[in-house]
């Protein structure tokens, strides 16, 4: 997902506090800042809301390499109004993150010196226009599926980040499949470009779940705190379910020959994605993985100046607002 | 009962190491009063250098979508709140009061709507 495998932290708290607390999150109470939390429960969170922002912001830039080539006027502005859409996900995510006592700046770092990640999706290029379409149809159905039940998590700033980012969600899912549609019932050339970028993405973004965590402690503590509330393959077998029938409505075959109806489950059986290919990525070894590092490093350190200078700006006004006083 | 605490938040822990730490934009709450005459409601928080440059962000971040008519941001350090460790005896006094509520008077149906 947008987190993948978040390591949930040891606790070492009172049992009594630490039961307390339990019970609040069973009665489905919020959990608010400043209010007393396990330093498991805040250390996780901050990992994961953490993971999530740098997600949406390093999101943009694989969506924001069509920005200027993007086939009409309009579609050029239904992508920006998307990446912008995305760079506020982030930010609702960083001000989530902040209320348990971590700073952007301090995140922002953390990504920039590879000590925390983003989902491993981002690390795949965006080679055609349908890419733009298998994107938004894809990978942005794939956070809804993660999102929507997020909107139930336990850590009030949190659910409340996510209320906010499913209203928007939908938006980019049907732009994308909007793309699809066009790109599938065009030429025959547009419809080999829309078959190729399903190709391309259709295993990594099964891999957006993460591999298999039923017998997993961390997922498994995540879950008691509700902080995560599917497993990986329930989220997984849901979003090829619900993706299977579009692909055949947009007259596309999805990758995968084992695909099958499973009547007796309910859903559809289908290959797993190559897992080892998904730890390389995750370890740095992406096709671009690299290049994304690097344009983030390089837009925190040209955008230096601009923060110093605003700030230097802030502080010369209130001086002389003062001295007029 | 206590003095109220600063600020709505946890305070941001030191950063590892003793590395000094940059200067940050401070944070800001923001407040959106919708079209329909509601009260102005908080709905998040973002960064900024100051009081105008944090209504220019707010107009960004959080009405994209005709979310607001009137934007209020204010310097989330400036904020006092309540102690969450006083919920018990903050509010306690209210929950022997139930004849504040209009529910708890029996009005006969004769009487018509009231
Ligand atoms: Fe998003
Ligand atoms: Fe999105």
């Amino acid at each position: 997902m947008y987190a993948q495998m978040i390591r949930s932290e040891a606790t070492q708290d009172d049992p009594e506090r630490l039961a307390a607390f339990q019970a609040r999150i069973d009665a489905g109470e919020k959990i608010e800042p400043k209010e007393w939390m396990p330093e498991g429960y805040r250390k996780t969170l901050i990992r994961q809301i953490g993971q999530h922002a740098h997600s949406e912001i390093v999101g943009q830039l694989p969506e924001g390499n069509w920005i200027t080539r993007a086939p009409t006027l309009e579609r050029k502005a239904i992508l920006l109004a998307k990446v912008q859409d995305e760079a506020g996900h982030g930010l609702y995510l960083y001000c989530a993150a902040e209320t348990l006592g971590v700073s952007r700046d301090e995140l922002f770092e953390m990504l920039n010196s590879g000590k925390m990640k983003y989902s491993s999706i981002f690390n795949y290029p965006t080679l055609t226009w349908a890419d733009m379409g298998a994107v938004g149809w894809l990978v942005d159905g794939a956070a809804i599926m993660n999102q929507v039940p997020l909107q139930r998590t336990s850590y009030g700033p949190y659910a409340r980040a996510m209320v906010r980012i499913c209203k928007e969600e939908s938006f980019h899912q049907r732009q994308g499949f909007d793309i699809m549609m066009k790109m599938a019932n065009g030429t025959p050339a547009q419809k080999r470009m829309a078959q190729d970028a399903l190709d391309r993405f259709w295993y990594p973004s099964l891999m957006m779940f993460g591999p298999s965590d039923k017998d997993s402690v961390h997922s498994a503590q995540s879950m008691a705190w509700k902080i995560k509330m599917n497993t990986n393959d329930e989220l997984r077998q849901k979003f090829v379910d619900q993706t299977v029938p579009q692909a055949e409505y947009l007259g596309l075959t999805v990758p995968d020959d084992t695909l099958a109806w499973n009547a007796e489950k309910g859903g559809y059986d289908f290959a797993q994605p190559d897992w080892d290919e998904f730890y390389d990525v995750l370890k740095g070894n992406g096709p671009c993985n690299a290049d994304r590092l690097e344009a983030r490093r390089t837009a925190w350190d040209e955008g230096a100046w601009v923060r110093e200078g605003m700030l230097a700006h802030a502080e010369k006004k209130r001086a002389a607002r003062m001295a007029a006083e | 009962m206590s003095s109220p605490a600063p600020g709505p938040y946890a305070k941001t822990a030191a950063p590892e190491g003793d590395a000094p730490k940059r200067a940050e934009w401070p944070l800001w709450e923001i407040f959106i009063r919708g079209q329909h005459g509601l009260s102005h409601r908080h709905v998040g928080s973002l960064h900024a250098p100051d009081a105008e440059k944090a209504i220019l962000n707010a107009r960004d971040v959080y009405t994209r979508r005709n979310e607001g008519v009137s934007i209020w941001v204010v310097e989330s350090a400036a904020i006092a709140a309540s102690s969450p460790d006083e919920k018990g005896p903050l509010y306690e006094p209210a929950n022997d009061k139930v004849y504040r509520h209009p529910t708890f008077f029996d009005i006969p149906d004769d009487v018509g709507a009231m």
